[in-house]
């Protein structure tokens, strides 16, 4: 690929540009809030025009929403949907294999990829009540592959997860398949310093490429568990111009800037 | 034409069909249609030991906690989707204020496949989901089992019907019969409606029945399901609504810093709940700011031609 690089942009445009590598053109792609949504756009105005974005909320579209997104049920993801429908039919296509990718974030990832927006400290007595699940474990469990957004620190990419609210590779190895799920699993985490990817029999994950400006050390010494790095570790490629001209049109009021 | 009609003004509604200790579905769409008059009405009426089931309801099951009127949340989410964590709901979970409350996790999925079980009248609902989350472990109403129609034994997540006392459930328009038309998403509303044993809707507007007759097909559930229709503008405040209001960010916003701290949350609870009287005050009280959320721009779908013959 010899598309020109664009010069100047944010950590968290980075991210989005990361995100929105990890959708394949034509599929179909649980979307979630925040940044995702803008990957989900980012990747239909570059090389995936024909991906289809779901809400689980019970939206599906192909085109961004025009207008400011608060909540994935706000007025204007309704407008000129593909499908405005309910929560069982959409998560149902989900069950039934009809999706190929899901985005979800959490507070606590650990080095198999399990997610947890539940409880630090256990269920019985916490002492952080996070929200909850939401579909993030419908989503873990039954979309053909997982991206996971997290920030990179040691609070949040730990060795063990307090509370499994949504299943990675469980304890490793086949473990996941053990359990009944048939497919999926985290593919991607993309973090504000860099990418890990399952690796190995284990799928463990594994550091996969260093956002510019950062250093294998310094993401090795803000991850929990020793990481271990994938050969060969190549920085994260930056956007294209082209890339950043799609963001700039789908982020007009330069909330990512 | 011999339906019933079920109009009643929203504290009679509450009164007569929401007692303590009920379980009741508010929230049921989402992000949009959340009923918070509702949810204003039972804080005035002193409700007590509500199992509030939703799948996220924004901040409502997190006033509700706050107000003291919670003894378990059955749901997937509990805080303030744009501003983040339910500071109610970690007080009463963490430390018991104002009092303790009992969480019975589920996954946005397992909680709509328990609603369709109720709706349906099946014993269980069979799902994939949850094998491998620590949900199964945390809520003993899961149930582990082979699926018996798989060669290999294949594990399979059973989840026992929901059938709630009360649903309570915003339309765009419905008539005095509790016919009710809903566009836009509606997340688990059907299947809240038709599990629920007493269905209160908050219609944004009551038209003739003749409206609604005109396109059966955008009818989310029948009067006949429906206990009591209530007639409350903007009953949804601060969520939106397709094709009526616009969401007001900066109101959760500002319930979240508010309630950061118990004695921020009971002076918003008094301005904006214990001294309002009822929803008419309350849109009073927003003023222009209301005027401001009204969508007024048309974005009308095509008719449809039902004629038979």
């Amino acid at each position: 690929m010899t598309a020109p690089l664009a010069e100047g942009f944010s950590t968290q445009e980075l991210m989005i540009i990361a995100a929105a590598r990890e959708i394949r053109d034509g599929e179909v792609v649980f979307v979630g809030m925040r940044l995702p949504i803008t990957a989900f756009g980012v990747a239909r105005l570059t090389h995936a025009p024909n991906a289809v974005g779901l809400f689980e909320c019970g939206i599906a579209r192909h085109e961004p929403a025009d207008g400011m997104l608060y909540t994935m049920g706000d007025p204007p993801n309704q407008v000129g949907a593909a499908w405005t429908t309910g929560l069982v039919q959409v998560m149902g296509q989900l069950q039934a294999g009809h999706v190929d990718l899901g985005f979800i974030g959490g507070a606590e990832v650990d080095r198999f990829g399990n997610i947890n927006t539940s409880y630090i400290g256990g269920p019985a007595a916490p002492a952080i009540k996070l929200p909850g699940s939401g579909g993030a474990p419908d989503i873990a469990a039954m979309a053909g592959r997982l991206a996971v957004i997290v920030n990179h620190d040691r609070r949040r990419l730990v060795e063990r997860v307090h509370y499994v609210t949504s299943a990675g590779y469980l304890e490793g190895g086949d473990s996941r398949r053990q359990a009944g799920l048939d497919r999926g699993g985290p593919a991607a985490v993309i973090t504000d310093r860099a990418v890990l990817r399952p690796s190995g029999p284990d799928n463990e994950l594994h550091l996969a490429s260093v956002h510019p400006g950062h250093t294998v050390d310094e993401v090795r010494e803000h991850t929990g568990w020793d990481l271990k790095s994938a050969e060969p570790v190549v920085e994260t490629p930056p956007p294209t111009v082209a890339e950043m001209e799609a963001l700039h049109r789908i982020d007009r009021e330069g909330f990512w800037r | 034409m011999s339906m019933k009609e079920k109009f009643l003004p929203l504290p009679g509604a509450i009164r007569d069909l929401v007692g303590d200790g009920d379980s009741v579905v508010m929230g049921a769409c989402l992000e949009p249609h959340i009923p918070f008059a509702a949810a204003h009405e039972m804080i005035r009426q002193e409700k007590r030991d509500l199992d509030v089931i939703a799948p996220i309801s924004d901040a409502l099951t997190d006033m509700l906690i706050g107000a003291g009127c919670v003894r378990q949340v059955t749901g997937a989410w509990v805080g303030n989707v744009s501003g983040g964590l339910g500071h109610n709901y970690r007080r009463a979970v963490e430390r018991g204020i104002p009092r303790p409350v009992r969480v019975r996790d589920y996954s946005n999925f397992a909680l709509g496949m328990a609603l369709l079980a109720g709706a349906h009248g099946m014993p269980y609902a069979p799902m994939r989901t949850l094998l491998g989350s620590d949900i199964l472990k945390s809520n003993p109403d899961f149930v582990v089992g082979e699926n018996p129609l798989s060669e290999d034994g294949e594990p399979v997540v059973l989840v026992p019907p929901l059938r709630p006392d009360v649903a309570v459930l915003p339309a765009q328009r419905a008539d005095v019969f509790g016919n009710s038309h809903h566009w836009g998403n509606a997340g688990l509303a059907q299947e809240a409606a038709l599990a629920a044993h007493r269905v209160i809707v908050l219609a944004d507007e009551i038209v003739d029945h003749d409206v609604i007759r005109s396109d059966p097909g955008r009818v989310l559930f029948p009067g006949f399901r429906v206990s009591a229709v209530c007639h409350v503008e903007a009953g949804v405040h601060p969520s939106p609504m397709s094709g009526r209001w616009r969401r007001d960010t900066a109101f959760f916003n500002d319930y979240h810093r508010r309630s950061r701290e118990r004695t921020g949350f009971l002076a918003w609870l008094d301005e904006w709940v214990l001294e309002v009287p009822d929803h008419a005050a309350y849109r009073a009280q927003l003023g222009d700011r209301l005027d401001d959320l009204r969508i007024t721009g048309e974005a009308l779908s095509a008719p449809a031609n039902w004629a038979a013959e």
